[in-house]
């Protein structure tokens, strides 16, 4: 399915508008990445497109079709939604939790039947958490708890994915193979993909188009020509270069940071 | 401790039989002892048909069904509550009168005893005003623009420190030796004026309560994420949430007003039950309506039994219901964490 999103304005405060005149497209079985610095707005548009929150003007279109202001037309959008990875309130199954992503395929007084089940078991062979699936949600790591999260989302049949900083929290080696994840389940299910992430080599190495949120502004287009070393300079205030890396047949592209280029500037502007 | 998937059936039939257990040895053991033999033949005459006379079948007939019945109804109707609530408000220490069902009905039939005494009117009064406090919560809760689960504990809060206020001013202004010990003794508890017109009078909206519950006791799971997560999953929480809090509202209020107020069960008999068959709502729910009526019988035979004076039951669902969950807790090291 084709997502677009057209002149998106929203603010959590009446005065205070954080994202403004967002506009993009993304493609059937494209990855697009949404780069920014903290507190800048990146979970709010995810959060907008899914429906969690709404637009406060401009709207979403799904192949070309507008998304109705209601709920209940939102809630029949199939995008599935992957949190940061949380603690939950109770101590579910791997399995109960997958479960749980089938929600919008079950009748109000229904329970799971055995079509569910057979989407559930399907959804956490897809994603490699076989071995776990009996154990407490409590006890998992932080990236065993994001696998289970995203395979929550699988189990909903969804036509586009959406991820909320999926490899954060998480050491290279289980960053690298979410991305692969997200990489297969593109490839195999034919579904597209938005991703929210603070690494700018994993845009450069898995999405097709990026967009880089700034303060007042943002650009969007294809991902090599939005991370390059003049734009990330002007959006993230440091000095960075970006380096071919050559591997078997092809180049990876590195990214190195040199310095802060406005020393007054903290480290982390974190403040909204 | 938590019993496995394939073995659910095998679990439910043990609790099943438990109860049908603990509701025979209802109808025989008392002050009165009936062996169980004519129990049985007694029960087995009546549905027959057959006309009986004597202490024996009036006993069992008159007083001890209709007040297992409701044991059976008031204890699985506050543990389904209980359970429905934990897993709405995402917390496992709420009661089914977090918004101040409890305290409402409480206040309600206090004031009917102070005007008329122990009659149908304290029984109208009670489940007036638990309704009206749960109604007065939840509108509290949306002066804040928004209908999340914290302001309507914090609402919950708000009126039930209200409505306790009034008791005690109540308790204050009755005749201490006629009205303030009835309102006392209400207070804490008792199944002893069980009779058919009060099942008549609560068995309809208790029943409902929990044939809507049970409908919905998967849905539950998903409320419990919070709702962000909720509405990512294509669900909408605020109607269903309205539901289940009218639904067990309906539940406590019509327990409280026959009963009193009986405290412990609604929190405890979840957490018991999560120990035994796991978190999953859609099979928390049922075991917890089995549990907590076997529980409810269990304490009432003691409660009926111990002494010659009957002990209020609130006092033996704390008493017994405490050291039990003790033990439980210890032997699962906090078990569902």
């Amino acid at each position: 399915m084709i997502l677009e999103v057209k002149n998106g304005y929203f603010g959590y405060a009446k005065d205070n508008t954080i994202l403004k005149d967002i506009s993009f497209t993304l493609g059937e079985k494209e990855i697009m990445t949404i780069l920014g610095q903290n507190g800048i707005g990146k979970t709010t548009i995810l959060k907008c497109v899914t429906g969690i929150l709404k637009w406060q003007q401009g709207q979403t279109l799904i192949d070309g079709k507008p998304i109705g202001p209601s709920r209940e037309s939102r809630e029949q959008v199939n995008i599935g939604y992957v949190p940061q990875a949380h603690s939950l309130s109770f101590p579910y199954t791997v399995r109960e939790v997958v479960t749980m992503g089938r929600a919008r395929h079950i009748g109000l007084f229904s329970v799971p039947s055995k079509n569910d089940r057979k989407m559930v078991e399907q959804a956490i062979d897809e994603v490699g958490i076989g071995y776990m699936r009996d154990k407490l949600c409590t006890q998992l790591s932080g990236g065993q708890l994001q696998l289970v999260f995203i395979a929550r989302a699988l189990a909903g049949e969804p036509k586009a994915l959406i991820l909320d900083e999926p490899e954060s929290h998480l050491d290279f080696r289980n960053q690298f193979m979410i991305l692969n994840l997200i990489k297969k389940l593109v490839r195999e299910r034919g579904i597209s993909c938005i991703i929210n992430t603070h690494y700018p080599e994993h845009a450069l190495r898995i999405s097709d188009t990026t967009l880089l949120l700034g303060r007042d502004s943002y650009l969007f287009g294809r991902t090599g020509e939005i991370i390059t070393e003049e734009k990330v300079r002007d959006y993230f205030g440091i000095d960075v270069r970006i380096l071919p890396v050559p591997y078997i047949n092809k180049e990876i592209k590195a990214f190195v940071v040199l310095d802060n280029l406005d020393s007054r500037q903290d480290v982390c502007s974190c403040s909204k | 401790m938590i019993v496995k998937q394939k073995n659910l059936k095998l679990a439910w039939m043990a609790l099943l039989s438990l109860l049908a257990a603990t509701f025979f040895v209802s109808l025989f053991w008392g002050r009165y002892l009936i062996s169980p033999g004519e129990v049985g033949r007694i029960l087995i005459d009546g549905l027959r048909g057959v006309e009986q006379d004597g202490m024996a079948a009036s006993i069992v007939w008159g007083i001890r069904m209709p007040r297992t019945l409701l044991n059976v109804l008031v204890g699985a109707g506050l543990a389904i509550a209980g359970a429905s609530f934990q897993g709405l408000f995402q917390n496992p220490l709420v009661s089914a009168d977090v918004l101040g069902v409890s305290s409402g009905a409480a206040f309600g039939a206090s004031f009917g005893i102070l005007l008329s005494g122990i009659n149908n009117f304290t029984t109208a009064m009670a489940l007036v005003f638990g309704i009206l406090s749960v109604f007065m919560t939840y509108t509290l809760s949306k002066l804040r623009g928004e209908s999340s689960t914290l302001s309507l504990v914090l609402s919950g809060m708000i009126i039930s420190a209200v409505f306790s206020a009034l008791i005690s001013l109540i308790k204050y202004v009755a005749d201490p030796y006629d009205k303030l010990p009835a309102i006392t003794y209400w207070l804490m508890g008792s199944f002893a004026n069980a009779s058919y017109s009060n099942l008549k009078l609560v068995g309809a909206p208790i029943l409902i309560g929990i044939a809507v519950l049970l409908m919905l006791r998967w849905r539950i799971n998903i409320l419990s994420l919070g709702d962000e997560e909720a509405y990512s999953l294509g669900v909408n929480p605020v109607k269903i949430r309205l539901v289940i809090i009218v639904m067990a509202t309906l539940i406590t209020a019509a327990c409280v007003t026959v009963t009193g107020v009986i405290g412990w069960v609604g929190l405890v008999i979840p957490h018991i039950c999560r120990m035994i068959m796991g978190v999953d709502h859609k099979n928390l729910l049922p075991t917890s309506c089995i549990v907590g009526a076997i529980f409810m019988i269990i304490v009432d035979i003691i409660a009926r039994t111990a002494t010659a004076a009957e002990i209020p039951i609130g006092i033996l669902t704390a008493l017994v219901g405490a050291p039990f969950f003790a033990i439980l807790f210890k032997k699962t090291k906090g078990g569902w964490q």
